[in-house]
């Protein structure tokens, strides 16, 4: 395992990155971005096997899927600085002609993306999908998704959850993003979610809870743990407590930064507070 | 003026399911998958042979979608089955983002399509999947005639790479193709030889021209029957050689005209060969209970309209 030190300077690049490719386009999702860096690297940096030398099927490998494909900066961050593609294209994020755009897609070919996503409700039953391809595969790898909390309002998220754990789907890992927060304010205000432990576990899931989710050593642990409970017939949820704007002190406790990028002071001022560590792009 | 036999009537669906079967048999990559609809897509056998290939996702049609989509993942070509409503307008995003959009080798295969579902009425009865998918970038359409041609496309987009909307029905209808024929994706079928007009149809009412062709033949009129089975791409070769000889074209379709075959042939004429054309199809309406003869005959998709539409075509000539 890497030192937690080395993770949490590669978490800090990837905050740089995420604000200066929304700040540079005026536009993007840094709250959700922000929130879930430490995740994205636990998981690419640590848990997954996972092979940058990209091919679309990823047999005898781990796979991703982002389900809320607004947060695409740290998704885009995390895999350039993976070796997916050079890290000088996170430059292009949103421009014209570029293969970063503004949702994830595989469209333009951009190596790491399987699905587009944007859309939000589709992913976990896509990855389900990606999972069931593995078991007729015999490929023992597991499947990896990540779901924000507000995107659990569309319906499809339910069937899915239904058809995972009345058909054993056990090689599957989901975890949601729970930062409480959506475009219009809070979850509470917007479309209480209820208690979502309950719901998951109602519908046939074993359902971690990670109370820190930006904490990435005790990501890792849950990580692995939510490992050692596959393959007995049951999918694995973790519903994860995140901070949006995560690092930003003037971006938490907030959902204003959901989709709004920082000006030029706002950004220099949140640069400061998470210095250079691998390189600017 | 060449004969056509009805060797049997049979619905289109059973096309699709024996397709399906042999497919299990010859191809290891196809899945199947079925939201709740084994019995009415003819799926039984696919499923009795190959069980660990196959996944009954219930009432869901969306997550069926995604789920269809993320198979591919893995290199499975997914087979997707339940009725053409439920195919299409129902799950509308699900296909533009997860399939289309990603570029996902998917069939989304849909029965009773159109009136001739019957007496379960308009809410299943779907008239505009046609339009909904072809204006899907990189979307396939497809809608067959009978048995045969069912069959056989359900072999042929196997081999397609890429997303695919195949189109059938439910009724029993003459089975007039011949067995083997091969399905080639994007090419139209000459069925008759004409001079005065061109007939282009699809799916259920290209035996309906075929008896137009004989009826006008009595009456002196030359026909030409061009079967469309694929509406996208279209073949707009075959087209344009049959309009620019006989100056005059009818589309036939159990569809809405609003966003059809015949808009597709429009397109084509104008831009190329502008033609005066007359349309057989449903005119922005929705359908209602009754059997399929019955509103096949209501909503004029049938031999007699299409007689009634190549006699007002040609006056315009």
């Amino acid at each position: 395992m890497s030192d937690i030190l080395s993770l949490e300077a590669f978490v800090q690049q990837v905050r740089r990155d995420i604000l200066r490719m929304v700040h540079k386009v005026n536009s993007g999702h840094p709250g959700g971005s922000l929130g879930c860096a430490e995740f994205f690297v636990a998981l690419y940096n640590e848990v997954m096997e996972h092979n940058p030398n990209f091919n679309m099927n990823g047999e005898k490998e781990d796979l991703f899927f982002l389900s809320n494909g607004h947060i695409s900066p740290v998704f885009y961050s995390v895999l350039a600085r993976n070796r997916y593609f050079p890290v000088e294209e996170l430059n292009t994020f949103r421009l014209i002609n570029s293969r970063l755009q503004g949702h994830p897609t595989t469209h333009e070919g951009l190596p790491g993306i399987r699905i587009a996503s944007g859309s939000l409700g589709q992913g976990l039953s896509v990855a389900i999908g990606a999972a069931l391809s593995k078991k007729i595969n015999k490929d023992s790898k597991t499947v990896f998704v990540l779901m924000g909390d507000g995107e659990l309002q569309e319906g499809q998220n339910w069937e899915a959850l239904m058809f995972a754990a009345a058909k054993g789907v056990d090689n599957i890992i989901a975890t949601i993003d729970l930062n409480g927060k959506q475009i219009d304010g809070t979850t509470n205000d917007v479309l209480n979610l209820g208690s979502l432990k309950s719901k998951f576990d109602s519908f046939g899931w074993k359902t971690l809870e990670l109370e820190e989710g930006n904490n990435i050593e005790l990501i890792i642990s849950k990580l692995n743990e939510a490992k050692s409970n596959l393959g007995n017939g049951v999918p694995v949820a973790i519903l994860m407590k995140t901070e949006m704007g995560n690092g930003v002190d003037f971006m938490m406790n907030t959902h204003a930064w959901h989709g709004k990028a920082p000006n030029d002071d706002q950004l220099k001022l949140a640069l400061l507070q998470n210095p250079e560590t691998l390189g600017d792009y | 003026m060449k004969k056509y036999i009805d060797t049997g009537a049979n619905d289109t669906r059973s096309g699709f399911g024996a397709g399906l079967t042999e497919l299990g048999r010859t191809n290891p990559k196809v899945v199947a998958l079925c939201a709740d609809l084994i019995g009415s897509l003819k799926m039984d056998q696919f499923i009795s042979e190959n069980p660990e290939r196959f996944f009954q996702v219930g009432v869901a049609e969306a997550n069926m979608m995604g789920i269809a989509a993320g198979l591919t993942i893995g290199d499975k070509i997914p087979f997707t089955g339940t009725f053409a409503n439920f195919s299409t307008g129902r799950v509308y995003d699900q296909i533009r983002q997860s399939i289309a959009y990603s570029g996902k080798n998917v069939k989304i295969c849909a029965s009773h399509a159109g009136v001739t579902l019957g007496e379960d009425g308009a809410t299943h009865q779907i008239l505009e999947d046609i339009g909904l998918m072809k204006m899907l970038p990189g979307m396939t359409v497809i809608n067959t005639c009978d048995f045969n041609q069912t069959k056989a496309a359900t072999l042929a987009i196997a081999d397609h790479v890429g997303p695919v909307y195949l189109r059938f029905g439910r009724p029993k209808v003459p089975n007039f193709t011949p067995e083997k024929n091969s399905f080639q994706i994007g090419k139209g079928i000459l069925m008759n030889e004409g001079s005065d007009v061109t007939i282009i149809a699809t799916g259920h009412l290209v035996w309906e021209s075929l008896k137009a062709a004989e009826v006008l033949y009595k009456k002196g009129i030359s026909a030409e029957v061009i079967n469309i089975h694929t509406i996208k791409p279209l073949d707009e070769e075959i087209i344009l050689k049959s309009v620019s000889k006989t100056k005059a074209a009818v589309t036939a379709e159990e569809h809405n005209i609003y966003g059809g075959l015949g808009e597709s042939v429009s397109r084509t004429l104008s831009s190329n060969l502008p033609s005066p054309q007359e349309f057989v199809g449903t005119n922005d309406t929705f359908g209602e209970s009754g059997t399929p003869k019955q509103l096949m005959g209501k909503y004029g998709l049938n031999t007699e309209n299409i007689i009634a539409k190549v006699e007002k075509v040609i006056e315009r000539k």
